[in-house]
């Protein structure tokens, strides 16, 4: 049976265990019947020209997996933000892990999509947000059919989360391949300040396909500071859908650093529903073998007096291919507004690939939109100059890519997520440098 | 020190190097002259190593082993020093960071640990005192958006990090105003040993006024035509190299 008929008539029996009087089950409804007419996406959209599901869809996967109790967080910890304090919100296989988890209902909500879903003190809050900024799409419909579970995190007006979210999503090898859709909610109302983290890994070398959404509210002066890390196995996929809504003088940046995976596409949205709103979109990629990373942005300015700044880099190693897709649409009332994108590519080998779209729609005529992409070696003079002063062919290479992804890093608020990341790159490049940037 | 005999280089199938000789003793200064396109700046990145060149006839002996198998990282290892005409900028990299990373290499290929904290610190800032320069500038990126003469006193900064047996000093003059190149010149001059070497490549005999060379050399179309003291310098200044070519061809 192919994904998608088994995803139609899991359907059926997704619906019949949960409570059909739920408020929700309309909307999941219409999102079924929306991917049943939709499909999966395919490269005749001009969206998906360069990413090619194929491969990964042909996998049986499970679609409701057995409960895992085993996993401790030993098993764990290592993918965590371990250093510092910080609330957790773990699931495995896609369901909730309350011994791993640390959750707060006190100065804020912390939580589990499914309560916020089925309590009735979060009817009003569901209502106003839930579906709301998450458009009908046919990855993002699929994930809203079966939405059940996630993160639910709710700050309250004025209040600032006083330690980062942790959303960790973790798959075992329970199944022989398993998709799981998670659905993350994430509201600040207006001052309010939250951190968060969000990470999924394997830990088995059994296929894992995660199309997750998260819908994201900034109200107004609000700041939302978010950092994906997408570091994961060979044999797993991410199909990363991200919507934000932000209001008047609020301030939202996201962080995406991807590492590894068979296939990454991440689909981020933002959409500007007031004016003096800043949204900083930064992106660090690099891999190797024969990865697959898509950025897919958008950013609508819809009111005056906005900025929005993209940056993108990636370095592609070996047979690896890498997409951006970065769509800056301005609409005519959005007048002074200031938008920049940037997009860097490093090739480091010569069957590496890089696809760089870079998509500017003006409707306004007072704006200062800029856009650059360069697609580029390493300098061969910079490699000479350094290694004219003693430093080693692969150390000089290191430090210029190292150079290279800085300026992402520069933006990063957590210095812990800093220095692991900095690590990180380090890894991957195969050095050791004497020093952090 | 330095032994060339009879060097022939050539760059994407371009001769430029047509049979250079040339030796340097511990504790001299040479200075290469000659026009544009004679072939000095090729010299001096094919003694340092550039890969871009291709040695096709011809030994470069350095303490006395044939170095032209060595890349540019081992011969700085073994204390071949090249101050760039161009110094190439690297944004996201301090000029701290960069020194540190170099020297410890150096020491980690020579068998020694990463230099201690303290005595790296005290060391970036004695010379970068001696060279009059800020300590903002030791943070900043290195070269990113540094003026010409920053550029070349940053050079001069790492050469004096860095303590090579054999300086070369590709143009260091160029771009540098009167008093900024006294300020470079007094600090080459204080690294001056009677172990380590200096080879000038300059275009000008004014930088020769403050570094005094004890040989000059004229390089014309790939060759070391003539060779004197430091008084061919102000001949040729004053003269030009016309003269030298009409010389040759008689």
């Amino acid at each position: 049976m192919k994904l998608k008929e088994k995803l139609l008539s899991s359907f059926m029996a997704f619906e019949e265990n949960i409570d059909l009087e739920n408020d929700i089950h309309n909307i999941r409804n219409e999102a079924i019947k929306y991917f049943e007419t939709s499909g999966f996406p395919h490269r005749k959209q001009e969206a998906w020209k360069y990413t090619s599901l194929n491969a990964i869809l042909k996998e049986d996967y499970s679609i409701f997996p057995k409960k895992e109790e085993t996993i401790e967080y030993r098993d764990i910890k290592k993918y965590c933000i371990h250093d510092i304090d910080t609330y957790q919100i773990v699931f495995v296989d896609g369901i909730y892990a309350s011994h791993l988890s640390q959750t707060t209902h006190d100065k804020f909500d912390a939580c589990l999509m499914s309560s916020a879903l089925n309590k009735a003190k979060y009817k009003p809050i569901i209502k106003k947000y839930f579906n709301k900024v998450a458009p009908q799409e046919s990855l993002t419909a699929l994930n809203t059919a079966f939405s059940y579970e996630g993160a639910y995190i709710k700050i309250p007006k004025g209040v600032a989360a006083e330690k980062p979210i942790q959303i960790l999503n973790f798959s075992t090898g329970n199944e022989h391949a398993l998709m799981i859709q998670p659905r993350n909610l994430i509201i600040a109302e207006d001052n309010a300040q939250v951190q968060i983290i969000e990470r999924h890994h394997s830990l088995t070398d059994n296929a894992v396909l995660t199309n997750s959404v998260t819908e994201i509210f900034a109200g107004k002066n609000a700041n939302v500071d978010y950092y994906k890390i997408q570091n994961d196995k060979i044999t797993s996929s991410l199909i990363d859908n991200t919507y934000i809504s932000q209001d008047r003088d609020s301030e939202v940046s996201m962080h995406t650093f991807s590492f590894g995976g068979k296939l990454t596409r991440n689909n981020l949205n933002f959409y500007q529903n007031g004016s003096n709103i800043n949204s900083i979109l930064k992106g660090v990629t690099i891999i190797e073998g024969k990865q697959h990373v898509d950025h897919n942005t958008l950013v609508h300015h819809r009111k005056p007096h906005c900025e929005s700044h993209q940056d993108y880099k990636g370095i592609f190693a070996e047979k690896s291919t890498g997409v951006f897709n970065g769509k800056v649409l301005v609409d005519k009332i959005a007048q002074k507004t200031d938008a920049y994108q940037s997009n860097n590519n490093i090739l480091i080998d010569d069957q590496a690939t890089i696809n760089s779209k870079p998509q500017l729609e003006i409707f306004a005529d007072d704006v200062k939109c800029s856009h650059g992409c360069t697609i580029g070696q390493l300098d061969e003079e910079a490699l000479f100059y350094m290694r004219s002063r003693g430093i080693p062919e692969k150390e000089a290479r290191a430090l210029l890519m190292y150079a290279f992804a800085n300026n992402v890093l520069n933006s990063v608020k957590i210095p812990e997520i800093k220095k692991r990341i900095t690590k990180q790159i380090a890894l991957k490049i195969g050095v050791q440098l004497g020093f952090d940037l | 020190m330095l032994k060339i005999h009879n060097l022939h280089a050539e760059v994407e199938g371009e001769k430029i190097l047509k049979g250079v000789n040339l030796e340097i003793n511990p504790g001299e200064v040479h200075a290469i002259m000659g026009p544009n396109g004679s072939g000095k700046s090729t010299l001096a990145s094919v003694v340092a190593g550039n890969e871009e060149y291709e040695v096709t006839e011809g030994e470069i002996l350095f303490d006395k082993s044939n170095i032209a198998e060595l890349s540019a990282d081992e011969r700085a290892h073994k204390g071949i020093f090249l101050s760039f005409q161009y110094p190439v900028e690297i944004p996201g990299v301090s000029v701290t960071n960069f020194i540190k990373t170099a020297i410890n290499q150096i020491r980690k290929a020579q068998g020694l640990k990463d230099m201690p904290a303290n005595e790296m610190l005290k060391k970036i800032r004695e010379k970068s005192a001696m060279l009059g320069m800020d300590r903002k500038f030791l943070s900043r990126s290195l070269n990113e958006s540094f003026s010409g003469g920053e550029k070349k006193r940053n050079e001069i900064f790492q050469m004096a990090m860095l303590e090579p047996k054999l300086a070369i000093l590709d143009e260091t003059d160029s771009g540098l105003d009167i008093d900024a190149l006294k300020v470079v010149a007094d600090g080459v001059n204080k690294l001056r040993t009677k172990d380590n070497a200096t080879l000038v490549i300059t275009h000008y005999q004014r930088l020769l006024d403050y570094i005094v060379p004890d040989v000059v050399h004229v390089l014309v179309d790939g060759k070391i035509i003539k060779s004197g003291d430091k008084n061919l310098a102000k001949e040729l200044e004053e003269r030009g190299y016309d003269w030298l070519k009409e010389e040759q061809l008689v």
